[in-house]
């Protein structure tokens, strides 16, 4: 496989008295279409790494390439970001936040409709076209973020904990959907988490960050065959990583916890 | 109608009534008021002669220039105030101290600047109205979610269409309260500058009436700008609620 995106020395400090140093230094190349995902301890700058690689934040120091090309505080087409926080726009129907992108795109209308409509399928909106983000839950409202990024065919799929406010069913069943979607697209995803579980079932390999500044302690690869699901969070495999990865987490949260 | 509406109707019909009983009465004076059926008689015969519809098109006509300039250049200003912090810390203090500002005092100035025809009128409705779309649009500004504006980067929006396409849209609740007092402001500016100098419009024809003793057209001039304002404010409510029900959690 190939290297999808490169970070190199990827440090990022905030200016300011006293300056604070959120990440790095941090390396890590993806493959292309490989699923990684990012756990830490709160504070530890997950999001930061996720803002520098999508292009939304400059890195202090070092370089961040995508498809072999440097992102530096744009966000490079192909890339798509889909944030913890609902990032629905009110005042669109479920149709047309999906379309947002591809209008902007300048894509005809009878191929956003065509566009929009799978999306909408596909992530189980069918019943809530012309209903306004208000209308739904918390779940759905990040279901629309998640498909108005997928209409876009992004290469690079960056998720900063999106399933961080729903309940622990939802989830497993969000990252049942997760995983069909990375399965469909073949896009390349990075998924920042809080929750160990989820990064185990999820993804081809964890990184596991440091307390601030947010370093990679350790990368562990899962092994998991491309067609899984959340029924392996029943295997005697995932509960053994699991727990590796919260034995090298412990201290770094203990340590982020006493700083707080 | 709910039970809220009834009460308030049936309060303003009491009111009502009792004007029109202490009036007929003579409690009241005609000289000093007229009964409210009169002054509906009144309304009806002014407009059935048409005698003032080119006054009443003339206020109607200069407030509603007033509403759209003061619109396009408070939104606009508010959102360029937004994204520039700088002039914004140096404005701020001004837009508080605006409305202490009695905007009639600096009729005679319009009046060399624009001179005797309708723009003075047009320039005290706007300048009333014009600062309460700033305020507003800077408060829905100020309140857009930065994963909004993050979400627009990631869609590659430059300035205007993240303004337009992003920061209004989310604003437009807050510019919308804007609107509303911009049209209140543009009428209470338009027919207050046509009571000073003026040769027409409502404000005009009221001051005229007030000073020929006509009580009749004076309360039937009245009661028409009553009921238009009442009017037009209503469906402004009630186009809110329908935009505000929208973004309401369900």
């Amino acid at each position: 496989m190939t290297s999808h995106v490169v970070l190199s020395g990827v440090s990022r400090v905030y200016p300011g008295k006293p300056e604070v140093h959120a990440l790095g230094p941090v390396d890590l190349e993806l493959a292309r279409g490989e699923f990684f995902a990012v756990v830490g301890p709160s504070g530890c700058g997950k999001s930061t790494l996720l803002d520098v690689m999508a292009g939304l934040a400059l890195a202090s120091s070092g370089s961040v390439s995508f498809e072999g090309k440097a992102v530096k505080g744009q966000v490079p087409p192909g890339i798509g970001v889909v944030f913890q926080e609902d990032a629905s726009f009110p005042w669109l129907t479920v149709h047309d936040n999906i379309a947002f992108g591809l209008r902007q795109a300048g894509a005809a209308e009878n191929e956003v409709s065509a566009q929009v409509g799978y999306a909408i399928e596909f992530m189980g909106l069918k019943d809530f076209a012309r209903a306004y983000p208000a209308q739904l839950s918390g779940g759905m409202r990040q279901r629309v973020c998640i498909a108005r990024t997928l209409v876009l065919k992004p290469r690079l799929i960056l998720l900063d904990e999106p399933f961080g406010a729903l309940d622990q069913q939802t989830r497993l069943l969000m990252g049942d959907e997760l995983l069909r979607l990375w399965r469909e697209t073949g896009a390349t995803i990075l998924l920042i988490t809080h929750a160990l579980d989820e990064a185990t079932m999820l993804a081809d390999r964890v990184g596991v960050m440091s307390a601030r500044p947010g370093r990679f302690l350790d990368i562990i690869a899962t092994g998991w065959p491309r067609e899984r699901d959340s029924t392996i969070v029943s295997s005697e495999s995932f509960g053994r990583l699991t727990s590796r990865i919260w034995t090298l987490l412990r201290g770094e949260s203990i340590r982020a916890l006493g700083r707080a | 109608m709910t039970r809220t509406g009834l009460v308030r109707a049936s309060l303003l019909l009491f009111l009502v009534g009792l004007l029109e009983i202490l009036c007929r009465a003579g409690v009241i004076p005609n000289f000093t008021v007229i009964p409210p059926s009169a002054m509906a008689q009144s309304l009806w015969k002014v407009l059935a002669s048409g005698k003032f519809t080119p006054d009443i098109i003339a206020t109607l006509a200069n407030v509603g220039i007033a509403i759209v300039a003061s619109m396009i250049a408070g939104i606009a200003l508010g959102t360029l105030l937004q994204s520039w912090p700088a002039a914004r810390r140096v404005l701020d203090p001004l837009f508080a101290t605006y409305y202490a500002v009695p905007m009639y005092a600096f009729y005679p100035l319009l009046i060399v600047i624009f001179g005797l025809g309708d723009l003075p009128q047009v320039a005290i409705g706007f300048l009333l109205a014009v600062m309460a779309v700033i305020i507003n649009t800077l408060n829905g500004l100020d309140r857009v979610p930065p994963v909004l504006l993050k979400a627009a980067r990631v869609h590659g929006l430059g300035f205007f269409k993240e303004a337009t396409q992003i920061r209004l849209p989310y604003a437009a609740p807050y510019v919308f309260t804007g609107f509303k007092l911009a049209v209140a402001y543009s009428f209470i500016g338009v027919i207050g500058a046509e009571f000073i100098t003026s040769s027409r419009g409502i404000g005009y024809e009221i001051s005229f009436a007030y000073n020929n003793f006509d009580n009749a057209v004076m309360y039937a001039m009245i009661l028409f700008i009553l009921l238009l304002v009442i009017t037009v404010n209503m469906s402004l409510h009630t186009w809110e609620k329908r935009l505000l029900a929208r973004r309401r959690r369900a």
